[in-house]
């Protein structure tokens, strides 16, 4: 029952939305669920364990499984039942602050899907093949540089290109009136 | 603009996800446009996104598409936009399997690992070595080496992690970062040093000094990756193990020490660590368990968990150490997470008096349906233990169990609950009645082949023995009339037994087995054509023969000895005897269940280790022709545990020759012996006949020695002997680091406990499952009887481990387990002599002043029942 000292802690961890739908999902073991169907079929398990109640840690074929939701979105994080839970919460908390802090704490499906690019970035820096690379959120935020895109701040940058090109017009018009 | 369109298309596609009805061909058109310039970042950002994320829903992509698309991402690299360029390295990744000649990305990632940016170094790193194999490893070698001392955290940590992942692919190339490490391992940086320590662990697991040294170190400087020190303890736990260091060992009083370090992380991996230890006192248990206390009233439900978790696993060994805790453990049983709830309850059903069982109980089942299958078979397991402590609740347990057995679940948990019922019927003799009668229930509505035939091969052995065997019958037979091939089979098997212990009932079974002669499976047909034909005789030796207790040779056993028939066709019919016998069954390993680990992998008949022997000992040359193996026993300790050289012995019994086996380990790493054998002296007339040494014993690669030796023919009561034994051996030394060895040697020798052979490794267990009938079938030609007095014996429990482990014979009926408060008691055992004559002893013990002890001993041969006699006396 021992564990062999290893750093591979971490076997998977998925994002889902309020239905169980899988927006993003990495294993790290290739031994367990080699298929996508075995995949999916664990993720809807653990979803429909999971998702009524916020208990933080569940326990399901054979898996430690921490868990946390915001909003429309379920993070996952899951280990071996020997693990240490605490390490595998660490690893939870640092994606999920990760992803808030770069979303402004908008953890909601949409903006997670508007930024899904720095949503991969994030989790590439903090696992790397179940290896934790990175527990510490402002670390990961610095690593990724990400800037963020959201819609109403795109619509004002659009406003000003108007304005801008709008005034050439302008001036352009007032220079051919002379 | 385009951005601005491109949004309002996936508006309208899908209200909340751009991505969902994202096309791969639509896709991979617009991976077009990577190919453009100027290169515009955020559109080319965008359709790499939505690649990653269809890879990521598992879209199948072919070779050559995939190959197109990477192709044309390479020329991405021109682009200066960070996050595009950092897409770039995931698509390298994602791809690495899936797209062909992705080395050709060799050289952009090389300069951007060695390039200014620092932002690009780490994934870039990580990228390359993905995409590496063996042989290109060694151009970019010398850059790894740099990366991994290098000042910048990012970088050093991707470098480690991705030589650890190198590890499994070139050990060897890797092997010679190790100092590059070693400084890594030095780092202000809490990653980078945690990183280091688990490289440098796994290149040096194998070299038990190496990991000591690093142990030492680490743990005297102090680490300060609260992950490093979980790493550090994992290792010293292993260490302990693997050397059974005792408690006083400076690694245990790390782990200890851990116990008050500033992470909750570290706290509980060497609370758990602790508890995990093999033969831990109560006294060495208690700072952990204290703890474990304090974070059961956590805020923290993954806390909470983890240490009602692991006081659940302290609970099954040492339940009074866990006793401090059940005020914590009463406020957990209505924790919102069912979970925690459960292991509670069931850490208190544990470690509570017999009077709080009934509350548990019923706090249990009021939510037994919310939670998930693992756990409801850690609530069997739990109920298990408590029925094997107070027998007098079993109606209770019972009552709760058939509940359970009517609801879903799956597989494992049905098999859970089944084996505690069976359990609980074969230490309670009260409960028997119920027990079964909810089983057959159980089967009316059963779909699991396995439980279904296992229930009724115990309908088939108890149900006989009840007062009213009959009503079983009906239940039996609608088997026959429902189920698949197995099952029916099974029930065929089952009312044989019945026909042949109730007379009564023969009429009626003959009846039905007639019937069953007609069934469509060759199989029942089989079984009910042969039953028939023995009940009809109405003799008892045939019954016990062919109906109560079946063959009791080892299966693969049989399978190799009837090939070798077949290979070699005589005259002679096929010999029962020749088959090595199968090992008995080793039914005490109830209290040691994984708490919750469900096995996923299939059970397989695994072949017993006497089989291996048998094979290992069969490919000696010297060793042909002794006839099948009978007997081996467990391993005897030559040795102190702490000596130059470690030696145990197995003794292999065949019918007229006896070989020993030395296990020898050389914990010298200076020396290196060579031509190792072990003298051997007997006391007796016993001819030792040959020696086959050991060739060459270099240092902790253990290796075997052995020794061939004839039984005396003349005498056949002298089953016992003493041997003194001697290692012989040339010893050269050798230096300690490259293990070359000297030109010469020296002879040398070593002495070694002497080794007893006893009665007990000329008789090998036989479990007969109705003791009675082989009572019988036996007979008494060849009956001894003889009374002894056992001074210095005070309790029956004593008395009858002493003659079981003496005689080393199979204890029948259960009749190993002494009721308490009596004081007689009838002992039933079992075994086959060497030579293949079936003994069995009935010892009927009384309690008085000391032990009294009648025993009578049947067997097929004369001899055999006086060696017995005489070795007991």
């Amino acid at each position: 029952l021992c564990l062999e000292p290893s750093l591979y802690t971490v076997k998977a961890v998925f994002i889902l939305d309020n239905d169980g739908n899988r927006l993003l999902s990495k294993y790290y073991d290739p031994e367990l669920y080699p298929s996508m169907k075995e995949q999916k079929n664990f993720e809807l398990n653990v979803f429909n364990k999971t998702h009524k109640a916020d208990n933080e840690i569940a326990f399901l074929e054979g898996m430690t499984i921490v868990y946390k939701s915001s909003i429309d979105l379920f993070f996952y994080v899951v280990g071996s039942a020997q693990e240490n839970e605490l390490m595998l919460m660490a690893v939870l908390n640092c994606l999920f602050e990760s992803v808030s802090q770069m979303l402004r704490k908008n953890v909601e499906k949409r903006t997670l899907l508007d930024n899904m690019d720095g949503v991969f970035l994030v989790v590439d820096e903090i696992i790397d093949g179940g290896v934790i690379l990175e527990s510490d959120p402002q670390q990961v935020i610095e690593k990724v540089n990400y800037r963020v895109r959201d819609c109403v701040e795109e619509q004002i940058s659009l406003c000003n290109e108007l304005t801008v090109q709008l005034s050439d017009v302008t001036k352009v018009l007032q220079v051919s009136s002379f | 603009m385009i951005k601005k369109f491109d949004k309002k298309d996936e508006e309208s596609g899908s209200g909340s996800n751009p991505f969902q009805h994202l096309e791969k061909s639509a896709v991979l058109q617009e991976a077009r446009i990577f190919n453009e310039t100027p290169i515009n970042p955020r559109r080319c950002l965008h359709i790499l996104t939505k690649i990653i994320y269809l890879l990521n829903q598992g879209e199948h992509f072919g070779t050559t598409e995939a190959t197109e698309a990477f192709f044309a991402m390479t020329r991405l690299f021109q682009s200066n936009d960070q996050t595009l360029r950092r897409m770039c390295y995931l698509t390298i990744k994602e791809m690495a399997n899936i797209s062909e000649d992705v080395i050709i990305v060799t050289s952009s990632l090389t300069k951007d690992m060695t390039g200014k940016e620092d932002v690009y170094r780490g994934p870039a790193i990580r990228a390359l070595c993905r995409i590496t194999d063996t042989t290109m490893l060694q151009a970019i070698e010398r850059y790894m080496k740099q990366a991994i001392v290098d000042k910048v955290p990012s970088v050093s940590s991707s470098a480690l992690v991705s030589s650890l992942h190198m590890v499994k692919m070139s050990f060897d190339v890797v092997k010679r970062w190790v100092n590059e490490a070693q400084e890594a391992a030095s780092s202000d940086n809490i990653m980078v040093q945690y990183h280091a320590l688990g490289l440098l662990y796994h290149l040096r697991k194998n070299d038990r000094l190496a990991v000591t040294k690093m142990l030492n170190k680490f743990t005297k400087s102090g680490l300060k990756s609260p992950f490093a020190y979980c790493m550090m303890i994992r290792i010293a736990s292993k260490l302990l193990e693997e050397t059974e260091g005792g408690h006083d060992s400076p690694l245990f009083d790390f782990i200890e020490s851990c116990l008050r370090n500033k992470h909750e992380m570290v706290v509980y991996e060497a609370a758990s660590a602790i508890v995990h230890m093999p033969n831990c006192t109560a006294r060495e248990l208690a700072p952990a368990v204290s703890v474990l206390q304090l974070f059961c009233s956590s805020p923290k439900a993954a806390l909470r968990y983890a240490a009602v978790r692991t006081l659940n696993k302290v609970a099954m060994k040492h339940p009074s150490a866990v006793t401090a805790c059940n005020l914590d453990l009463e406020n957990l049983i209505t924790d919102s997470n069912r979970s925690i709830a459960t292991l509670a309850i069931t850490t208190l059903l544990k470690t509570g008096s017999e009077s709080s069982v009934d509350r548990l109980m019923k706090q249990i089942s009021s939510f037994v349906s919310e939670i998930s299958d693992e756990f409801k078979v850690v609530v069997v397991q739990a109920i298990s233990a408590l029925c094997q402590k107070y027998p007098r609740k079993h109606s209770v347990m019972m009552n709760f169990l058939s509940n359970m057995l009517r609801d879903d679940g799956g597989f494992e948990y049905k098999r859970a609950i089944v084996d505690c019922i069976i359990s609980i019927i074969e230490e309670n003799p009260e409960s028997k009645e119920t027990g079964l009668a909810h089983l057959c229930e159980f089967i009316e509505d059963c779909e699991h082949t396995v439980l279904a035939t296992k229930i009724l091969h115990l309908l088939g052995k108890e149900g006989p023995r009840t007062p009213t065997p009959s009503k079983y019958i009906r239940f039996i037979f609608n088997r026959v009339v429902l189920e698949s091939e197995a099952v029916r089979a099974a029930a065929v098997s089952a009312l044989a037994k019945f026909g042949a212990q109730n007379d009564d009932l023969l009429p009626s079974v003959l009846v039905l087995m007639k019937r069953c002669m007609m069934d469509s499976d060759d199989e029942v047909r089989d079984r009910a054509t042969f039953y028939m034909n023995v009940l009809q005789q109405k003799q008892k030796a045939l019954n016990a023969a062919y109906i109560f207790n079946g063959l009791s040779v080892s299966v693969p056993g049989l399978e190799k000895s009837l090939h070798q028939y077949t290979l070699e066709p005589s005259e002679k019919p096929f010999d029962m005897k020749t088959v090595p016998l199968a090992t008995a069954p080793i039914t005490e390993q109830k209290t040691e269940i994984a708490p919750v680990a469900t096995s996923k992998l299939p059970e397989k008949l695994a072949p017993s280790r006497q089989d291996i022997y048998q094979e290992q000992l069969a490919a000696i040359p010297e060793f042909k022709g002794l006839g099948p193996l009978f007997k081996s026993s467990e391993p005897v300790q030559l040795t102190e545990a702490e000596t130059e050289y470690v030696v145990r012995c197995i003794k292999h019994t065949f019918a007229n020759h006896m070989i020993f086996q030395f296990d020898c380990t050389n914990t010298l790493n200076d020396q290196l012996l060579q031509r190792v054998l072990v003298q051997m002296e007997p006391s007796e007339a016993y001819e030792v006949l040959n020696y086959v040494p050991a060739p060459s014993l270099p240092y902790s690669q253990p290796s075997s020695c052995y020794s061939l030796v004839r039984l005396p023919e003349d005498d056949p009561t002298a089953v016992s002997c003493t041997f003194s034994c001697t290692m012989k051996y040339l010893v050269r030394d050798c230096d300690p680091n490259t293990g070359e060895p000297d030109d010469d040697g020296y002879d040398d020798e070593y002495v070694l406990e002497d080794l007893e052979v006893t009665v007990a490794d000329h008789i090998q267990k036989v479990l007969k499952p109705n003791f009675g009938a082989a009572w019988d079938e036996i007979g008494d030609d060849n009956e001894k009887e003889e009374t002894f007095a056992l001074a210095t014996v005070r309790t029956l429990d004593e008395a009858v481990n002493n003659i079981i482990s003496f005689l080393g014979m199979q204890p029948c009926e259960r009749s190993d387990k002494v009721p308490e408060n009596k004081n007689s008691h009838v002992l039933f055992l079992a075994g086959v002599f060497r030579g293949g004559h079936d003994v069995l002893v009935r010892a009927r013990l009384a309690l008085a002043d000391g032990v009294t002890m009648q025993v009578t001993v049947r067997s097929t041969d004369e001899n055999v029942v006086d060696v017995i006699l005489a070795s007991v006396g």
